[in-house]
């Protein structure tokens, strides 16, 4: 490699016309700044749109904040990953910047590998039994944030505090409540990590093992040798399923029209004995599994679909015309692990001694058991947990709202949550001296400000990576989430000649399809999408499941073959290349592309 | 079949197998393991070497090429000119006895009723028994005859590809080699004609980097002669042995082929028409089912193989597919792979070492 090969510099990227002073909303330690600048200019960063696809409100940055403390604290400082410390993030122009810092020294990689040995080779020696109680973990971690209460400020307070001699008042509560709920979203991302990092590391070491025997198997060859058959991110799609089949069970089935409104549907079933049946299975589905949202968690408008059907509400009438058609809508789980099983037994045997076969035995073993973790947590984790946390918060919101701090319960992401704190401690001095306090007058237009700026944020697109492209990448995570490798990089950076039509990305589900596109930037747009189109999109989130009942094929700018678009698109048959890094500017709604989910390209058929 | 008991005069290719070479030949003794691999190749016969004995003694042969060569100095090669020339000579005009052509002539009549065909064209190859098949072929012996018809065509082709052990090449080498006028034998392959709508080769691993989970193949309209040649850009595709997917396919301008012009398998370059030389030259349920045969051969023999194959233009598929040839693949086989789990314990340290890249 001659030269060193760059991307913009984080300091050369200007500001989006009308977002002057977006800095203000997020904390000092986030932004790009003349104090770093040296290291800052020096290193890779990668707009990481699988998890944050669009700008981020203040108060959302907390998922950022405490996923990275955790992933720093798990590959770093935990389970020391040999290669890979943690990764640092920036927020510029209200987007999130990654980068990877790798452990470049051998002799220090030799010590971390012996720290790792023995502390990563404990979780993995008891993988199963970890991750069972893992979940139990989470599910305490649920009960716990949901019992959490934000009560009102009474006029005088209750007279037990005085005669159970207490001594301590509702501010305390109200405080104490916002507390824990920071302390438990907190300890969620570390327990998150407790067991993603190592996860990858377990797994880009089967990854290794099998390019270094079959150097031109693809990605998804890999996965699907170890993919996991039953976790958890398909059930919602499922109960979506089995509802639809008690909709025609209980004679319901023409209460779902194509394009009705959630609320109307359900408030005509409320008339019927049928209908009220009907409503209380999807009661039972909805809890835990509606909880699912039609985002990736990390940011508080992507709703659940327990709290904003919308999004899914029009899969009901699909499912339902294609079980009176005597389709079959689940998969058939066994012919899956049978199929799985079969192409696992094919490359082993084509492996070339016995010393190998037994060593990809052996691999594939933990790694499986491994894998399902790494796919099966999401629900748990950015699913069920994050939209309990937003909701526990738009319950604070209210509280702001009853004082007149916000007009909008959503008002408060447009706070970091150490200005909450502020906020907060605003509240209740007002409350408690019976003083007006400053919140009404300060925050309302501070809120209109920063939805302004974010207004004008949400027009600009990121470049896909900014600063150096390095000559390696070791981070387990990057490599294999994020499909990130130097050569991808390049990729982005230098378009082949000739070949202004080709896009190149990871070949994350085989197949090829030809259609007109459909270019969405954020989950809103899903509505838009029709039949027999190839989906154009940032990412693509697992919660999206029923969208890929109409479209024909996946392009995404961000994704790698363990991303969670990669396992959707599988789990549906449908052509995909992830990873692009540039589809969502380069392709335009209507044209026609080509998408080539073997080799990984996607052409642009119209001019 | 007819002949003594121990040493048939003409075999069916159905039964023999690489242990056959000193009767048959190379050529026709892999043919015959090809269809114990179970793939399907241009049926047909062997007139045997024991024939081209009895044939070379019957006739009285054996002694005017005694005569002729003994003490024959191979650097002269006027002297080894006129030798070949006498001997060949003598060949073509010395009438195969009864006893050889009714045989030959029955198996001809039995071909012709497999096929359904009264005078099916067949393809008359020499093939030889020479242990060394790199000699064997220095030594001249790959005559072949196509688009044979009817059976005093094949009769005098066979005689012919006997006399074709006594090119002056082949009496030269023979004679530096020291090899003595026994192995000189020849037997002949007496093999249905396929006219190829496509043909070409493949490999049961990726010749790229060697990859044992890919077979790669590479075809062309008409011949395999242009593919092996190197003379065109062939259609290329990658197909995935484990779970036999296409993963790949190149399309190339094929714009020309060849065509069979002559009985001696003289073939003519000829222009493919425009609107076929950007079309693929194989259905994909053609490639998949190569690229099945492939595998199947490539367990059969134990190691990766390089095939040539044909695609036949009049029958349906799957009964279109042939195989022609399968030689052990040489460039990726040979090369000392470290094995990909040297060293390896458990998993633990494995994914240790990976990761800490040792």
């Amino acid at each position: 490699m001659s030269g060193e090969i760059r991307f913009p510099s984080p300091f050369e990227v200007p500001t989006p016309p009308g977002a002057e002073g977006w800095q203000e909303m997020y904390p000092y330690y986030v932004l790009f700044s003349e104090d770093r600048r040296a290291d800052e200019e020096n290193r890779l960063w990668f707009y990481n749109g699988m998890h944050f696809p669009e700008p981020m409100t203040p108060f959302d940055i907390i998922t950022a904040e405490a996923a990275y403390v955790a992933i720093g604290e798990m590959s770093t400082r935990t389970f020391c990953i040999p290669p890979a410390k943690g990764i640092d993030f920036r927020i510029l122009n209200g987007y999130a910047f990654i980068s990877p810092t790798p452990v470049t020294d051998p002799a220090a990689i030799q010590e971390r590998a012996q720290l790792f040995e023995k502390r990563a080779g404990y979780y993995y020696a008891n993988w199963r039994s970890i991750y069972d109680e893992w979940k139990q973990k989470l599910i305490r971690e649920i009960e716990q944030l949901k019992a959490i209460s934000f009560p009102d400020l009474p006029e005088v307070e209750d007279e037990k505090i005085v005669f159970e001699r207490r001594g301590i008042g509702t501010s305390y509560d109200l405080l104490r409540s916002y507390h824990q709920a920071i302390e438990s979203i907190y300890r969620v991302w570390q327990i998150h990590m407790e067991i993603i990092m190592i996860g990858f590391g377990a797994y880009f070491s089967f990854y290794d093992f099998c390019k270094r025997s079959f150097p031109e198997i693809t990605d998804q060859q890999v996965t699907q040798m170890v993919g996991a058959i039953d976790v958890s991110m398909f059930r919602p799609n499922y109960e979506l399923m089995r509802l639809a089949g008690k909709a025609l069970e209980l004679g319901v089935a023409d209460y779902f029209k194509p394009g009705a409104a959630p609320k109307e549907v359900f408030a005509q079933l409320e008339q019927v004995e049928a209908g009220r049946a009907w409503l209380s299975e999807w009661n039972a589905s909805a809890d835990p599994w509606f909880y699912m949202n039609s985002g990736d968690g990390f940011q508080h408008h992507h709703r659940a679909w327990v709290d904003d059907p919308t999004p899914i509400f029009n899969v009901l009438p699909d499912y339902i015309a294609r079980l009176q058609r005597g389709e079959r809508l689940e998969r058939d789980v066994e012919a899956l692990r049978q199929r799985r099983d079969e192409i696992t037994e094919g490359y082993r045997n084509l492996l070339q001694t016995d010393a190998d076969r037994q060593a990809f035995d052996q691999l594939i073993g933990l790694v499986r058991d491994v894998y399902f973790s790494v796919e099966d947590h999401k629900f748990y984790v950015e699913h069920w947990y994050m939209s309990v946390f937003w909701n526990k918060m738009r319950e604070l919101g209210r509280v702001f709202v009853a004082h007149e701090f916000f007009q909008d319960e959503d008002d408060l992401f447009l706070l970091h949550y150490t200005e909450v704190y502020q906020a907060l401690f605003d509240l209740l001095l007002g409350w408690s001296i019976g003083a007006p306090s400053r919140g009404p007058v300060y925050w309302p237009q501070l809120v209109a400000r920063r939805k302004a700026l974010m207004e004008q944020l949400r027009k600009w697109t990121p470049p896909p990576a900014l600063g150096v492209v390095p000559e390696t990448i070791g981070d387990p995570a990057i490599v294999m989430l994020w499909g990130i490798t130097p050569d991808r990089l390049r990729a982005w950076l230098t378009p082949a000649e000739g070949e202004g039509n080709i896009l190149r990305g990871f070949p994350a589900s085989s197949g090829t399809v030809e259609g007109p596109a459909r270019v969405i930037s954020s989950v809103n747009e899903l509505e838009t999408v029709q039949e027999g189109e190839i989906l154009v999109c940032p990412v693509t989130e697992p919660s999206w499941a029923p969208i890929f009942t109409k479209v024909r094929g996946t392009v995404t700018d961000i994704g790698g073959v363990m991303s969670h678009a990669a396992i959707v698109t599988r789990e549906y048959g449908i052509p995909a290349v992830l990873g692009t890094g540039v589809a969502t500017k380069r392709i335009r709604t209507s044209q026609r592309i080509r998408v080539d989910g073997d080799s990984g390209t996607v052409t642009i058929l119209d001019d | 079949m007819s002949g003594e008991l121990s040493t048939p005069l003409t075999l069916w290719f159905s039964d023999v197998g690489r242990d056959a070479r000193p009767l048959v030949g190379g050529k026709v003794a892999s043919l015959g393991e090809l269809l114990r691999a179970g793939c399907r190749v241009p049926t047909g016969f062997a007139v045997t070497s024991a024939a081209y004995r009895r044939f070379i003694e019957a006739t009285g042969l054996d002694r005017l090429i005694r005569d002729t060569i003994g003490g024959l100095n191979a650097d002269d090669v006027a002297a080894v000119d006129a030798a070949s020339q006498k001997i060949q000579q003598a060949f073509l005009n010395s009438p195969v006895p009864a006893e050889l052509a009714d045989p030959i002539r029955a198996e001809y009549g039995r071909l012709a009723e497999t096929l359904g065909d009264p005078a099916p064209a067949v393809a008359v190859r020499s093939s030889a028994v020479a242990e060394d098949t790199e000699a064997a072929s220095f030594a001249g012996q790959h005559d072949t005859y196509l688009w044979v018809q009817g059976a005093d065509e094949v009769l005098d082709a066979v005689l012919r590809c006997w006399a074709s052990a006594f090119t002056p090449r082949a009496i030269a080498y023979r004679a530096h080699q020291q090899i003595g006028l026994e192995d000189a034998a020849v037997a002949v392959g007496v093999q249905q004609m396929v006219d190829p709508r496509a043909a070409g080769v493949m490999f049961t691993l990726s010749p790229r980097s060697g990859d044992p989970s890919l077979v790669v193949v590479e075809g062309s309209w008409g011949p395999g002669v242009a593919v092996v040649g190197g003379e065109v850009t062939p259609d290329e595709y990658w197909v995935n042995k484990v779970t036999l997917e296409i993963t790949r396919k190149h399309i190339s301008c094929k714009s020309h082929r060849y065509m069979a012009e002559s009985r001696q398998g003289d073939l003519r370059k000829v222009e493919v028409p425009e609107d076929q030389q950007n079309e693929p030259c194989l259905t994909s349920d053609e490639v998949i089912e190569l690229a099945r045969v492939g595998r199947q051969l490539e367990r059969h023999y134990g190691h990766a193989l390089d095939i040539e194959w044909a695609v036949a233009d009049s029958l349906p598929f799957p009964d279109n597919i042939f195989i022609l040839q399968a030689r052990p693949e040489t460039v990726w086989s040979q090369r000392q792979r470290e094995p990909v789990a040297a060293g390896f314990t458990d998993p633990l340290s494995f994914i240790v070492r990976r990761l800490a890249n040792t």
